[in-house]
């Protein structure tokens, strides 16, 4: 960070007063003029709220897509696909049992056990081949989506929210003073905050696993030069099927999540594709916090463009693309 | 740059250079002149659902597979965006023409606004290899799907320009010299010449100076650099000849179906694209029309196949998805790999071709 700073110091600043500004505009109470030109800070604290929560599924979704990139150089193209189907499963398992807690863990071990297979079956037999294994996932996207509109059908699904966790929340935030001088507080789904809370742990947990332990040792190492890292007798396979497993354990996981925030339909998997290519293409691929930096840039543009600009919003998100890709073509935040 | 492509030209052996380089591969070949005669004919033999519905959607589809043949086999950029380029120039002609849209079409003659489409199309997918040449090779699918997926919202979201998820309906077609150029036969024509003016255009290409710095690209961009061309000059070029091909099978399109909407650039019909072009190989240009010609034939006839076999009707996708894993599982170069495999297998070895078409 301190080096980024002496390296970039215009752009440091930049980030700095865009920051100050945010958070300025997230804590102070609006003056009138303000609500004026912009609306409500209700509406803007909102957006800026599903944007955050929105950035933390598109990071559980990005981050086993980048961590399989990083490691494999594979573009898993069916990761959408792993998605839709985590959140089918949870939808079954949610309905069936009606715990909300067990379908995160059934659709993480299902769709973790469809990746060890994939691993096995079909990229372990073209190691090597970039382009042919990114042909087969796009091939496997088309079939998996197939199967999954013959078994669910076209509907729309939600996973029901546990009772603990639905209702708003009352957050310190003031919103507006009522003209009474009484300030009147942000309310927020509680369920939103629980899940963003969630992945900021897995988030954070992940970061210790990959620099602390002597796995995410192994996984860094192969991330730079797994051909080495094969010769000094680690049993590369091995970590493959892990990582992978792992990766697409995450992306089942977060179709949980979308299916509780939002819903689970035919169509989903490509919108998560999207988001998750987008996400990796902005923070840098292969890299675990450029996934973070990357989801909340592309959650908040989403959220604040569709409420600002709405038949523009997926523009802002496509600009946000473009110009991280004629500035620092490898992503923000890629050592390479 | 043109001591350097000698230089390229001199490397190898000389009669091989000459016949690859000077001579259209057609002429000699008697599988050649039967197809095109049978394409000429086809209205005499084809009824109007045929001549329409089979034979203009391939070489429409090929068209359109053609421009990312091209762009995979020469320059070895594969980009899934080449159908949002044909659907942007399918909304251009809908737009700047005359459509049912009143309030958003501004109602020019065809004359201008389809030079105008294809000019913008041109831009745009120029445009967008500009981007995707600023990283290497399994990046592009990357950026290019996300181009692709980003048009396909856009579209849907955007009504003041593209008319949101209803798209744009009864675009005209041309009229003149009192032919209805959208009629079964006329149009069929129509889109036979542009095929066919497009595939030569390849062919010409990929056996000009440029064609061959691009190959010489593809296969080692460094050593190309060294030589003194300039790789992402020829990169950008590609996109640029790909998106107008593409562009021109978009307006066909419009054309063709009189309507467009966010359904016919999604992101399914993207990956359709790449699928023809795999399937019927990215080393020839002949590929696509084989892949267009396979994948028309499934979905027009899939449906009734599959209900005989006792089978539900609507898994012509996953028809079509295990296919396109089969092909990519066991012939890197498609039905014409399999075809040239079998070829070789049935001749003993002295009697093999010389590379007659084997540039690249």
């Amino acid at each position: 960070m301190s080096r980024f700073v002496e390296r970039h110091p215009a752009w440091a600043l930049i980030v700095i007063i865009a920051v100050a500004i945010l958070l300025w505009l997230i804590f102070a109470v609006w003056p009138p003029g303000l609500e004026e030109a912009v609306g409500r800070k209700r509406v803007f604290l909102n957006a800026v709220f599903n944007g955050i929560t929105l950035g933390g599924l598109y990071f559980l979704v990005a981050s086993g897509f980048t961590l399989i990139f990083g490691l494999m150089r594979n573009v898993n193209l069916a990761h959408g696909s792993l998605y839709l189907f985590g959140g089918y499963v949870g939808y079954a398992i949610s309905t069936a049992t009606g715990s909300w807690v067990l379908s995160f863990i059934v659709a993480f071990i299902l769709t973790a056990l469809v990746g060890v297979l994939l691993q096995l079956i079909v990229f372990r037999r073209m190691e090597g081949q970039d382009l042919r294994q990114t042909m087969v996932t796009i091939g496997l996207s088309i079939v998996f989506a197939d199967l999954m509109l013959w078994a669910c059908g076209g509907d729309f699904y939600q996973v029901q929210t546990p009772n603990w966790l639905i209702g708003p929340v009352e957050l310190p935030l003031i919103t507006a003073i009522k003209s009474s001088g009484e300030p009147v507080y942000l309310r927020y789904p509680m369920v939103r905050l629980v899940i963003f809370a969630a992945s900021v742990i897995i988030g954070v947990a992940m970061w210790l696993a990959l620099n602390r332990t002597r796995i995410g040792m192994i996984i860094r190492a192969g991330v730079d030069d797994r051909d080495i890292l094969a010769a000094t007798g680690v049993r590369i396979q091995l970590v493959f099927v892990l990582v992978f497993a792992f990766g697409a354990g995450l992306a089942g996981m977060a179709g949980v999540v979308g299916g509780t925030f939002q819903s689970l339909s035919p169509g989903e998997d490509i919108r998560f594709l999207l988001a998750s290519l987008v996400v990796v293409i902005v923070g840098g691929m292969g890299s675990i916090p450029g996934a973070a930096l990357g989801a909340l840039i592309i959650g908040l543009a989403e959220q604040l463009g569709s409420v600002y600009i709405p038949t523009y919003a997926i523009v802002v998100t496509f600009l946000i693309m473009v110009l991280v890709l004629a500035i620092r073509p490898q992503g923000l935040l890629a050592r390479r | 740059m043109s001591l350097a492509q000698d230089a390229r030209v001199a490397v190898r052996p000389a009669t091989m250079a000459q016949r690859a380089v000077r001579t259209w591969p057609e002429i000699n070949d008697p599988a050649a002149w039967v197809v095109a005669i049978i394409l000429l004919v086809m209205p005499l033999i084809a009824n109007g659902f045929f001549l329409i519905e089979i034979f203009a959607s391939t070489l429409i589809l090929g068209t359109m597979a053609l421009s990312l043949m091209f762009l995979a086999g020469y320059g070895g950029m594969v980009s899934l965006m080449q159908l949002t380029i044909a659907g942007f120039s399918a909304y251009m002609v809908a737009v700047f023409g005359v459509s049912g849209n009143a309030n958003i079409s501004l109602g020019w003659p065809w004359w201008l606004a389809v030079p105008m489409a294809l000019a913008l199309a041109t831009a745009f997918g120029t445009l967008g290899g500009a981007l995707a040449v600023r990283t290497e090779g399994i990046y592009t699918i990357m950026i290019t799907l996300a181009i692709g997926a980003a048009f396909y919202y856009f579209t849907n979201q955007n009504w003041a320009i593209f008319n949101g998820h209803t798209g744009i309906n009864t675009v005209a077609t041309p009229h003149f010299w009192g032919v209805n150029w959208r009629a079964d036969i006329p149009f069929y024509y129509v889109v036979l010449a542009v095929a066919a003016l497009c595939y030569f255009a390849v062919e010409y290409l990929s056996r000009a100076p440029f064609g061959l710095a691009l190959q010489g690209v593809r296969d080692n961009p460094r050593r190309m650099a060294a030589l003194g061309f300039n790789v992402n000059a020829h990169r950008i070029a590609a996109y640029a000849f790909a998106s107008f091909v593409a562009a021109l099978a978009g307006v066909l399109q419009v054309w063709n179906y009189r309507q467009i909407s966010p359904g016919s650039v999604s992101v399914g019909a993207c990956i359709d694209v790449l699928i023809i072009a795999v399937v019927g190989g990215i080393t020839r240009p002949i590929g696509p029309f084989i892949g267009a010609l396979i994948f028309v034939l499934l979905r027009t006839f899939a449906l009734d196949f599959l209900v005989r076999v006792g089978l539900d009707g609507n898994r012509f996708r996953l028809l079509i998805g295990l296919g396109f894993l089969a092909i990519v599982f066991w012939s890197s170069d498609g039905v014409i790999g399999l075809w040239q495999r079998w070829r070789q297998s049935q001749r003993p070895a002295a009697n093999r071709p010389g590379g007659g078409r084997g540039h690249g």
